[in-house]
């Protein structure tokens, strides 16, 4: 349902300021999201002043600053800090991206505003709550159906087909396609979301799996699939340089040619 | 929405719309919607003109007198730019449909030119009309 505006208990207040340390010549200031689930306020923005001269050129080094040095009461998820793991994935500037491979000197505007994954429950700070995600994933059945007999070795594919999975077997599910997408802050509950629809995609163009006709099938409804209105915001935000648009267009087609 | 555990209290929603940094293909996608429910709304306008048309001379001197005053040209004239505008939108989807137009780069230049389009149209429309005396 759209709801342009937060929920009561999610707006957001003005919350802590902590300032530069003395001497600190190169200050940038970063505003942060902050929800504590023990306590009993809103959610709130802190800033903190960082001196950049003590920490590294991503927004991660600047959140693992934060934690190490100035507050280590703020929660994030990280994991491998070189966009492989898809844990660091938040909003930044006004755009969904992972922290570790976003520079902040490349956030436009004076101060860097770091909110968790847009329009998600908040477990804490920039820690979103991914269950729903996951189970959308999980009911794509994202693993190889066959029905034929199990080959001997293992099961081939010419190098043609096997490119086939280019642009879609690099996805990390990292979520910020999903939650950059205005059908799914609308309607998350129905339609599939981009980062799920590329990965539906992926498992129909592989010439190995012989469920398509299933998978299509489990596709073609209102919500699932149809709720993509190509906005684009999928494949302007991907952090991989994916095409959820595209993919999921071509799932449309794929639709269509079945028909015709 | 998801408790934690019993007794916890309900998660906040993060923020969403409102800290959105748009790309132009969101603002572009917004104006197809919006115009498209600007051109239902607007169809009443030319149903208007010919209920008038046929309800006799003073009733339609009137309703004529109602468009052509100052806020009836800029109600026309916004209705002017939602027909091209969604005009091109439609066709941004059409292209879409026939696969093409997909790349991050080719879907911002479109909304642009559509853009672009819907605003330059609309003027020739009204300098036409103004030259040929129909305003």
């Amino acid at each position: 349902m759209v709801e342009l505006l937060l929920p009561k208990n999610s707006k957001v207040g003005k919350g802590r300021h902590h300032p530069a340390p003395a001497g600190a010549t190169n200050v940038k200031r970063f505003k942060v999201y902050r929800w504590d689930p023990e306590g009993d306020g809103n959610p709130v923005w802190d800033t903190y002043d960082l001196d950049t001269t003590t920490f590294g050129p991503m927004v991660l080094d600047a959140l693992i600053h934060i934690k190490n040095s100035v507050d280590s009461t703020l929660a994030f998820r990280r994991s491998c800090r070189e966009g492989v793991c898809g844990s660091c994935s938040m909003n930044i500037g006004g755009r969904n991206t992972l922290a570790c491979t976003h520079g902040w000197e490349e956030v436009p505007g004076k101060e860097i505003q770091i909110s968790p994954l847009p329009h998600m429950a908040v477990i804490k700070d920039l820690v979103a709550d991914m269950t729903l995600f996951y189970a959308q994933y999980a009911s794509i059945e994202p693993w190889l159906h066959t029905s034929t007999p199990e080959p001997q070795g293992e099961w081939r594919q010419s190098e043609d087909d096997r490119a086939k999975l280019d642009g879609l077997y690099e996805c990390i599910l990292c979520a910020c396609c999903t939650t950059s997408c205005p059908s799914y802050w609308w309607n998350g509950e129905k339609y599939l979301g981009p980062a799920t629809l590329l990965q539906a995609r992926r498992w129909l163009v592989d010439s190995r799996d012989e469920a398509t006709g299933d998978r299509l099938d489990a596709l073609e409804d209102p919500f699932k699939l149809y709720r993509c209105h190509t906005i684009m915001n999928c494949a302007q935000v991907c952090p991989k340089g994916l095409n959820p648009a595209k993919a999921i267009g071509e799932i449309k087609e794929m639709l269509v040619e079945r028909v015709v | 929405m998801a408790l934690a555990s019993p007794g916890a209290r309900e998660r906040p929603l993060s923020p969403h719309l409102l800290i959105w940094r748009w790309h132009v293909t969101m603002a572009m996608s917004i104006f197809t919607r919006v115009t498209g429910g600007a051109l239902y709304a607007g169809i009443f306008l030319l149903a208007g003109w010919a209920l008038a048309l046929v309800s006799g001379k003073e009733t339609y001197d009137l309703y004529m007198g109602l468009l052509g005053s100052f806020l009836g040209k800029l109600v026309l004239f916004g209705f002017t730019v939602a027909v091209f505008l969604h005009l091109a939108g439609g066709l941004r989807h059409l292209i879409w449909d026939l696969g093409k137009g997909y790349a991050k780069g080719e879907a911002s230049a479109s909304a642009w030119a559509a853009m672009a389009f819907a605003v330059v149209a609309s003027v020739a429309v009204w300098v036409i009309a103004a030259m040929t005396g129909a305003l």
